[in-house]
């Protein structure tokens, strides 16, 4: 399986704001345990989905020069659940900055129903940092290819990418 | 310039959305690893909350300096930190209640440096800049 807990992103704006939708899926198959028979994304996995968007931000915002590993989830509220079939919203603004990491506010939403909402830090770490290699590659909060999604992103209103008219 | 007490204020309501702790946990002498348990990035986000809550820049390891006992080996020997080093975390925390760890140098309780007391000091001295 691999590690991307957002679809795409509907809406970037480089150094304020991202919104991204979470499609949620009964062929996901954590859904399967959690919980037989009541199937809910885990408040955990929409932590990682709020954190790639808010952390994608922040990396996008110094040209992905540093590394952005999840530090810490200073406050983090569940207001509701998203089931499988719910297009989630989640939504991040950058409220800080620094060259050492920078902190996001971020909701998730189902239409107008409030799933959760609270604030993520980020911690930039360079590769040549001596702790780098201490660190879970799990802990990124995106690798190179994980970007791919804002690719997508830059023609997620619908339109035809740059690419598809070239072909056609 | 804020006195002692809005300080204090400023810095329990730091320290409560920083660590998740009670106002009633965040005493003057409530030390930040042993009673109200900061971990290493927490002493990141506590600096982020104090430049943005007192408006001011606070430089890497002014407040909180890094690694103080392993700075250099003749600062501890035998688990215990030596009269080099005590001078030294002088210098380098002017705030901090150094004559307590003197009474029982064990590296393990240099933590107990980085108490709330300490961060007021701190600000109090660098606020009157």
């Amino acid at each position: 399986m691999r590690w991307f807990w957002i679809d795409r992103f509907i809406e970037f704006e480089s150094g304020s704001h991202a919104r991204a939708i979470k499609n949620v899926t009964l062929a996901e198959e954590h859904l399967h345990d959690h919980f037989p028979g009541f199937p809910v994304m885990p408040g955990s996995l929409i932590i990682e989905g709020l954190a790639q968007t808010g952390g994608i931000l922040l990396g996008e915002n110094s040209n992905f020069e540093h590394i952005v590993i999840l530090a810490k989830v200073p406050k983090m509220t569940f207001h509701s659940w998203a089931c499988p079939g719910d297009s989630m919203i989640y939504s991040a603004r950058l409220i800080d900055i620094r060259d050492e990491g920078g902190t996001v506010e971020c909701t998730a939403h189902v239409g107008e129903r409030l799933v959760a909402d609270g604030e993520i830090m980020f911690a930039h770490l360079d590769q040549r940092d001596p702790q780098f290699g201490a660190i879970d590659q799990k802990n990124f909060v995106f690798s190179m290819n994980l970007l791919g999604i804002l690719d997508v992103g830059r023609a997620g209103d619908g339109s035809a990418s740059d690419a598809e008219d070239a072909d056609s | 310039m804020p006195t002692t007490d809005e300080i204090f204020d400023k810095v329990r309501q730091t320290l409560t959305d920083a660590l998740g702790v009670d106002d009633d946990e965040v005493t003057s002498e409530a030390t930040l690893i042993g009673d109200l348990g900061a971990e290493s990035i927490d002493f990141l986000d506590i600096v982020f909350r104090l430049e943005k809550n007192f408006d001011i820049k606070i430089p890497r390891g002014e407040l909180f300096p890094e690694s103080i006992a392993s700075a250099d080996s003749s600062f501890v020997q035998d688990g215990v930190v030596t009269d080099e080093g005590l001078a030294n975390i002088r210098n380098s925390m002017p705030y901090a209640d150094v004559d307590k760890l003197a009474e029982d140098p064990k590296v393990e309780n240099v933590q107990d440096l980085f108490t709330v007391n300490m961060m007021v000091r701190f600000l109090e001295a660098k606020l009157a800049n």
